[in-house]
């Protein structure tokens, strides 16, 4: 099949749904995404490597919007119209479609043996009985800096909060660069960046997480208000007018050499690498004293998932089962840098900032965002109430203490730990 | 005689149904319906994807629980001063600037009333983007032109500051709209006559005192519409806050209205789920509350505003 006919039928299945198996002679699946960005790297990597391999499985990718793709993707499930393969959000978003019956249990597929629990935490029942999606990648959160600024300026990597804020002081003294390259206006940078990027150091990672589901630590506890206070003390080094700065505007702040540190999220790789003219590092959120344990939030971010209603099951099935192997991953990978497999076997990769930020798993422990599971079901919404809080206190508008009291008001108004 | 009449029934006047018809089946399927099932739905709850009938239990949690209240009223203040930023700011203007358009002696007033016009008819998304990009701290042409004449100190990030924020976006709006006050203005002062002009000149009435003794009476039922379409417009509003602030309305649900309130809780945000049931809750208050502000102004003043038939 060639390349315009691909297109083609790309757009026909986007109309007609599986309809489009019941003239190819080949099984035809399709996969639903919001991931359109990666449109090329599936059709020129990822498909045929697999199409090589299973000949007779032909793979559509027929990604939507990544605003839209929720909505849609609803609407095609409820109608019976979606695609064989259904790329799963983490968490709730997936599970629900899952108690609908609209995504398959995937707990005898061959290859989930790859994945720790931790791995496929984001996409099972919350007792971690049933899985349901093949978990793909995660992202880890970090600082990436300016390696010039730094070099320039004699600043050695700070692994320690002291040697963080000291390197801020030097840059800020200096005066060249923006020591920080962090907004408030989006909400979101400030607690997934902020909050969630420094906070594993001081609730210890899953220890931390795991006791705030069961109810053992509350939000007020120091070591959840630690990392408030930390971002607190950001403010100073931000750039000028950063209330109304948002994410894109940090982004190009730091990609044009204008901002020495960015905290970050690994997808930055892929976006950074092309824009920035200098040399960029990595380094994980510094630790309170020397020689603590790390902690590092590396978040599920991609799963994959079978339609229940799907008419080539056991074609979706092989497919799946492809994706849990290390052939894939490091397809993936590589395509896309700052996108990690979660597959237990170590994957190679060429890109130097991807390979340090991945190195810290080695030394690190991991953990994934602190408000995902479970925590965000109720009203109030404990991640977006994170994103207002989080702001707050960066914007110096609220005391750390007063944003976590109120987090923790908001949370017991409907979470009831199970004991 | 009497006979005579009743056997002269007047023939059933098919044509007005026939030419209603259209207008009224359209309106009742896109405005009409939906406007029930919204107010029918928002007394309804759903567990485990069974619906079923609460009565007022949505209402009640929205005023009686101290989260939901708190934030039904945050958004209502803020509405309401989203609302008085208009009427304060944009209809004066408005009616100023249809003054000023209306005298003979101004040249290239047609350049004038275009280019006045123009924001309107621009896309709101459009509208956010360019003042979030005029306002940008890192970017943005505000922060220089305040240099140039010497005010850098009273720059801010407005658009980020819990205090100004919602300010902000008001006059964007103002901006944005000014010109649709300035047109209805501008009309009912052109449709005034001659001779009552003239006549005032007669009798010494010139220049501002005729404007504000002969003019402004007669486009006062003028004045009366605008102040109705702004409000509904304002307690409608969501596209501008949406595409400057996002769904979120920072910062600290500062600029938060009931249209972004309604939104986030009916269609959800990020992680929250949404939740129909108390989203239609709110858009019910929403209707409500438009529709006595309205009743309000019909009953109470445009029946006392006096008319001039000429």
């Amino acid at each position: 099949m060639t390349r315009t006919t691909l297109t083609a039928l790309l757009l026909g299945t986007s109309i007609l749904g599986t309809a489009g198996s019941a003239f190819a002679q080949d099984k035809t699946i399709t996969i639903e995404s919001w991931r359109n960005d990666d449109l090329p790297i599936w059709q020129e990597k990822l498909i045929p490597a697999f199409e090589a391999k299973n000949p007779g499985i032909k793979v559509v990718f027929a990604p939507s919007a990544p605003t839209e793709y929720n909505a849609a993707l609803n609407a095609k499930l409820d109608a019976g119209s979606a695609g064989d393969l259904i790329t799963c959000r983490p968490f709730d978003a997936s599970l629900e479609l899952f108690n609908k019956g609209q995504l398959a249990s995937l707990n005898d597929l061959p290859g989930m043996e790859n994945f720790s629990d931790v791995a496929k935490s984001a996409w099972q029942t919350d007792d971690g009985a049933t899985t349901f999606c093949v978990p793909m990648a995660s992202v880890i959160h970090g600082f990436i800096y300016n390696k010039d600024a730094f070099d320039q300026l004699g600043i050695a990597v700070p692994a320690t909060e002291a040697e963080f804020f000291a390197a801020l002081d030097k840059i800020k003294e200096d005066g060249t660069y923006i020591p920080m390259a962090m907004g408030t206006k989006d909400l979101w940078e400030a607690a997934t960046m902020g909050y969630q990027n420094i906070g594993p150091n001081y609730w210890k990672g899953e220890e931390g997480r795991l006791a705030l589901l069961k109810g053992e630590q509350k939000l007020t506890d120091p070591q959840w208000v630690e990392p408030f206070a930390a971002l607190a003390k950001w403010k100073p080094y931000l750039g000028d007018g950063f209330e109304a700065q948002s994410y894109p505007d940090s982004q190009n702040l730091f990609t044009l050499g204008r901002a020495a540190i960015f905290p970050a999220g690994s997808w930055e790789i892929s976006v950074f690498n092309p824009q920035a003219q200098f040399k960029m590092g990595a380094f994980p959120p510094p630790v309170k004293n020397a020689g603590d344990t790390c902690y590092i939030s590396d978040h599920n971010d991609i799963g994959i998932g079978l339609n229940a209603k799907s008419a080539n099951a056991d074609a979706a099935k092989t497919f799946l089962t492809w994706v849990a192997s290390p052939e894939f991953a490091t397809i993936y990978a590589n395509a896309l840098p700052g996108f990690f497999s979660l597959s237990n076997t170590p994957v190679q990769m060429e890109d130097p900032l991807a390979q340090e930020f991945v190195s810290w798993r080695e030394k690190c422990k991991s953990t994934i965002r602190s408000t995902y599971q479970i925590l965000s079901r109720g009203t109030p919404n404990l991640e977006n109430e994170t994103w207002v809080k989080s702001a707050n206190v960066i914007n110096g508008t609220e005391t750390p203490e007063a944003a976590a009291a109120e987090l923790q008001k908001g949370l017991d108004s409907w979470f009831k730990p199970a004991k | 005689m009497a006979g005579e009449f009743a056997q002269q029934k007047k023939p059933i006047r098919w044509h007005i149904a026939v030419f209603l018809a259209p207008a009224v089946l359209v309106y009742t399927a896109v405005m009409i319906i939906p406007l029930f099932g919204t107010l029918q739905l928002s007394l309804f709850n759903a567990e485990n994807q069974q619906r079923f009938f609460v009565g007022l239990d949505n209402f009640r949690k929205l005023f009686g629980d101290p989260r939901w209240s708190a934030s039904f009223w945050n958004a209502l203040w803020n509405n309401t001063w989203f609302f008085i930023i208009h009427m304060l700011v944009q209809n004066p203007i408005g009616i100023g600037l249809a003054a000023l358009l209306s005298s003979p002696k101004l040249r290239f007033s047609a350049f004038y009333r275009t280019a006045i016009f123009i924001p309107t008819i621009l896309s709101f998304v459009i509208v956010g983007f360019a003042w979030k990009l005029i306002l940008s701290p890192l970017w943005g042409v505000a922060p220089n032109l305040l240099d140039l004449v010497g005010l850098k100190s009273l720059f801010t990030p407005w658009l980020g500051k819990e205090e100004y924020a919602l300010t902000t976006l008001g006059l964007i709006s103002v901006w944005q709209f000014v010109g649709i006050p300035m047109m209805l203005i501008y009309a009912a002062l052109l449709s005034i006559p001659d001779e009552v002009i003239e006549a005032a000149e007669m009798d010494g009435i010139t220049g501002m005192a005729q404007f504000w003794k002969i003019k402004l009476p007669l486009i006062l039922p003028s004045i009366g519409i605008i102040s109705i379409l702004t409000f509904v417009g304002n307690f409608n509003a969501f596209d501008l806050i949406y595409s400057a602030q996002g769904a979120l309305a920072g910062p600290n649900y500062s600029t938060d209205i009931l249209g972004t309130f309604l939104y986030r809780t009916f269609f959800g945000f990020q992680l929250q789920t949404g939740d129909p049931y108390m989203g239609s809750a709110i858009a019910s208050m929403m209707f409500l509350i438009i529709l006595t502000g309205v009743c309000i102004y019909l009953f109470t003043i445009q029946t006392r505003l006096r008319r001039y038939q000429f």
